[in-house]
């Protein structure tokens, strides 16, 4: 027997056990609808898991692959009538496949060992290699190299890959906004805004966006310029203990007590965030603070619907017409779904028409799309094929991951669309709506 | 015999490698259906593509006396795709194609895989109208629900599966592929074999294609939520409505228990300070739609509602159906395992089956749930308890064979639609008598020589 804990069998078995087999997921979840296996499935992926916990299957490989072809996009949660709490499942079920090294090869290792154990353990090393690849990119080196063609060299995948890092903005969001920005008119409310890492790395003007809409609406918005991952990709990837440690570190950062609201505006780590008080049930030090902590925390859509946001006031601009894709973890892992698009809507000249399975996943999902390169590809194409449909010149989306395949998508296919965050569009309409005509 | 290796490279050759599993991690997901409590893990599981791939795979199976248990998507409530040990599961559901739609003759010829959802969707985008709805719908296969014979939420006026199907392609288990029906209206010739396949339960042959009757769709429907203090007055409802003579396309019913899951998950609004929730649905010529929708907000309020909700737009109305249909599942909610019944009564004695399962769910002291089609006296109370606490499924057990002999004796049946599989074997033989016993094993064993097609299933 291995000596080791077993996240699946110390999970309270009601968890396990709360899968009714009923298949009303199934239809829901993309890798099932890919390849109609069961074991693709979530009812089948939890039959695995509990398999597990009754030790009539050992982990082996084989789940570790299928844990990671799993997208994690909680589509079967919202589906699941009988509430099964497939999040926590999938992470612990990972968590499982880690701390047994299954999938263990020097690659692998050294891919988790940068991403998840180093670079977003610690937001300057990432800023610091954020500049690094800023220089790479203004100094026009990435121009040269690729047409150079010393890329083809590279293996494939590392082609693909590099084809993928994303145009790092000129300024981070530190370098763009006050730790302290002043409400405009009466200040109603006193909230922080989580500038996240990946986001300020690569978004950092959606966090800018956010903090002026915010700003707009009556908010002081706090934010400080060093700040932690939210941890949900250490969670996401097996790595339960480190996405802890980043738990305290944001609650220390971010006192709960001090704020009306601790905004997110990714739906990714909002996700994620909206959990700490899991994740830290068994330390007497900070599981009070979670709790409160989860109540604070909001995804910033739903925080300007709840506070009753203002409308931009008419302007002279075209009519436009966008479409909205929902970011998996904004809908089904926090059900923020008819906010975004409430919001979307006030804007005055803009028509939102409906994107075709608009909640269907892009394919993004965290780091997927760089280990499961041809599923996430299918999925992209699919997405791509209803943005087409719609005719929607601008596609709106709230979370970085989407933000990315979705830009990638587009630029790859030559779509003449534009890829923006919601906050972003009604930022640009305050602005429009304050510039004097 | 179990499956050997000369048998799999058989199959391999059939169907192709990629369509045939045999790891164990892909075989723990087959190992179960819809019904809770029962696993059994198969030697293996075969996809087919087409027909004749079915007909190979039966053949060989006949040659080999392999046992053959057909799924389609596995959400059977009563054990039937539940693999036999080590045998082979033959799964339906890559053979998922619409074939034809002919407007001319009203019909859809579809493969035996396809969702109930994609031909109601189907139907639908034609302008006409796919009536079955199993509570299941977005995922079981049509081959699932001709083969159990299916109900759903509109069978009080519109029938069951049976009514919709026309002709049926069949691969008999000693691998003959037959046709049974056509796209005529009126057919007499011969025994009509269709209809002993519909509801067999996998155990008569392989259903691969299915011709389905369609109708026109309803120009109009309205939908109502009415809700009471009290079961009898709902119950009571019911029968006032069909004694008034209008048959609703639907009478559907919750409990409080029922309603408190199906809010939690649904979120569409139902009270949870009521006792029974009865959703009613109307449908045909606006003009008969409005007055019959009239009059059943009436006799509710007559029979005492505390509230009639009238749904505002198609939306609404498919939210509250969507609801309703998760009934089931939402009941998981409240316990680990929950077992459901679906024994059904004549319309007339609902009201003292409702009584009487309350009864026994107070006598053996277990929490119940239940909900069901209203209108057809078909009922599900759903025992919510612990398949571990071994105790209580024993009481579970025997307050089910109550349930099952007051049914009986109320001029009911055992099974409305969730059919016997391995569920109520045990208590077929009692309910169907000697004589009808007898046909049925002489009928199997004629067109199953060899007892492939899922042996140990409906009775012995
Ligand atoms: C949440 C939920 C709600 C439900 N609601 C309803 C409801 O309202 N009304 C109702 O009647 N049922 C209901 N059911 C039961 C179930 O969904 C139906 O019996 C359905 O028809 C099964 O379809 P399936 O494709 O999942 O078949 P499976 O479960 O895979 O198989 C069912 C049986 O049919 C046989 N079979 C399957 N395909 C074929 C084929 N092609 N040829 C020959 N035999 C075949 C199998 O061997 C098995 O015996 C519900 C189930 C669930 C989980
Ligand atoms: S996860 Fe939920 S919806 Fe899926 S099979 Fe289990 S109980 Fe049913
Ligand atoms: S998280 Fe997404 S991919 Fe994974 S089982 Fe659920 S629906 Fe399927």
């Amino acid at each position: 027997m291995p000596s080791h804990q077993s996240h699946l069998k110390n999970l309270d078995y009601s968890v396990v056990q709360q899968c009714m087999h009923c298949g009303l997921c199934l239809p829901t979840c993309p890798t099932y609808d890919a390849t109609k296996l069961e074991r693709n499935s979530p009812r089948g992926r939890i039959a695995l898991m509990r398999a597990i916990a009754d030790d009539r299957l050992e982990v082996t490989r084989t789940f570790g692959d299928e844990m990671y072809f799993c997208l994690g996009c909680l589509a079967c949660m919202t589906a699941c009538p009988a509430g099964v709490n497939y999040a926590e499942l999938f992470e612990h079920a990972r968590a499982e496949v880690e701390e047994q090294r299954l999938l263990d090869s020097p690659k692998r290792r050294l891919i988790r060992w940068f991403t998840v154990k180093w670079l977003f353990m610690d937001l300057r090393r990432l800023l610091l290699v954020g500049r690094a690849m800023r220089l790479y990119q203004q100094m026009g080196f990435q121009t040269l190299l690729r047409r150079s063609g010393v890329l083809k060299l590279l293996p494939k995948r590392l082609q693909e890959l590099e084809a993928m890092t994303p145009d790092i903005p000129k300024e981070f969001s530190a370098e763009m906004i006050p730790p302290v920005t002043r409400a405009v008119g009466e200040r109603k409310y006193r909230v922080a805004v989580l500038t996240g890492c990946a986001q300020d790395l690569i978004f950092s003007e959606i966090n800018r966006d956010t903090v002026e809409v915010l700003a707009h609406n009556g908010c002081e918005v706090i934010t400080p310029p060093e700040q932690q991952c939210c941890g949900s990709l250490h969670a996401h990837n097996g790595e339960l203990g480190l996405a802890t440690e980043l738990a305290r570190q944001n609650i220390d950062q971010f006192p709960p007590e001090q704020f009306d609201a601790i905004i997110s505006n990714a739906g990714g780590c909002g996700s994620h965030l909206k959990h700490y008080s899991k994740l830290l049930a068994d330390d007497p030090r900070y599981c009070e603070r979670a709790e409160l902590w989860d109540r604070k925390l909001k995804d910033v859509h739903e925080w300007l619907a709840q506070i009753g946001v203002k409308a931009p006031a008419r302007d002279g601009q075209p009519p436009l017409k966008v479409t909205y894709h929902e970011s998996c973890h904004l809908s089904h892992g926090q059900k923020v779904v008819t906010q975004p698009r409430q919001i979307l809507k006030l804007i005055p000249n803009l028509t939102l028409v409906e994107l075709p399975e608009a909640n269907w996943c892009c394919g993004s999902a965290g780091i997927y799309n760089l280990v499961q390169p041809e599923m996430a590809g299918q999925l992209l194409d699919r997405k791509l094929k209803h943005i087409r449909s719609t005719g929607a010149t601008i596609v709106a989306n709230g979370n970085s991951g989407c933000l990315l395949q979705l830009i990638n998508g587009v630029r790859q296919a030559g779509l003449p669309v534009r890829v923006a965050h919601p906050m972003t569009l009604l930022a640009e309409a305050y602005r429009r709506s304050a510039a004097p005509n | 015999m179990p499956l050997g290796n000369d048998t799999l490279a058989k199959l391999r050759e059939i169907v192709g490698a990629d369509h045939v599993l045999t790891t164990k991690e892909d075989l723990i997901p087959y190992s179960f259906d819809g019904t809770a409590a029962l696993q059994q893990m198969p030697g293996a599981v075969a996809f087919a593509g087409t027909t004749e791939q079915v007909a190979a795979i039966l053949k060989l199976a006949n040659q080999h006396k392999l046992p053959v248990v057909t799924r389609g998507s596995g959400t059977g409530l009563s054990g039937g795709s539940l693999p036999v040990n080590d045998g082979l599961v033959l799964c339906l559901v890559k053979m998922d194609k619409v074939l034809e739609l002919d407007r001319a003759n009203l019909t859809m010829l579809v493969e035996a895989g396809v969702t109930t959802l994609t031909i109601s969707d189907a139907a639908s985008a034609a302008g006409l109208f796919y009536p079955p709805d199993p509570g299941s719908m977005k995922i079981s296969t049509i081959g699932g629900n001709v083969a159990e014979n299916s109900g759903g939420l509109r069978g009080l006026k519109y029938g069951i599966t049976r009514n919709y199907v026309m002709g049926l392609e069949v691969v008999l288990p000693e691998g003959e592929i037959c046709w049974m029906g056509n796209k005529c209206v009126k057919d007499v010739a011969g025994y009509s074999l269709r209809d002993l396949f519909i509801g067999s339960e996998g155990t008569l042959g392989v259903i691969t294609k299915v011709l389905l009757r369609l109708i026109p769709k309803p120009q109009a429907k309205k939908t109502m939520v009415a809700t009471y203090a009290a079961m009898d007055q709902a119950a009571q409802t019911v029968s006032d409505i069909i004694a008034a003579q209008i048959i609703p396309c639907t009478l559907e019913f919750l409990d409080r228990t029922t309603i408190r899951c199906v809010e939690d998950f649904a979120k569409v609004g139902l009270p949870l300070d009521c006792e029974a929730l009865l959703l009613m649905e109307t449908d045909g010529h606006p003009a008969a739609v409005a007055e019959e929708a009239a009059k059943m907000e009436e006799l509710a309020r007559q029979n005492g509602a505390k509230e009639v909700r009238v749904a505002k737009d198609d939306v609404e109305a498919n939210k509250l159906a969507t609801a309703r249909r998760s009934a089931f599942s939402a009941l998981a909610r409240v316990a680990p395992t929950t077992i459901l019944e679906d024994a059904t009564v004549p319309r007339s004695e609902l009201a003292k089956m409702i009584r009487f399962v309350d009864t026994v769910g107070k006598k053996y002291n277990l929490k119940v749930g239940t909900f069901g089609h209203m209108g057809d006296g078909n009922l599900h109370p759903t025992f919510l308890t612990d398949e571990r606490n071994k105790e209580e499924m024993h009481r579970v057990e025997e307050a089910f064979q109550e349930i099952f002999d007051e049914a009986i004796r109320l001029g009911g049946t055992i099974t409305g639609e969730h059919g016997i599989g391995l569920a109520k074997k045990g208590i077929l033989p009692k309910f169907a008598g000697d004589a009808q016993m007898r046909v049925l094993r002489a009928l199997r064993r004629t067109m199953d020589p060899n007892g492939i097609l899922n042996p140990g299933k409906m009775f012995e």
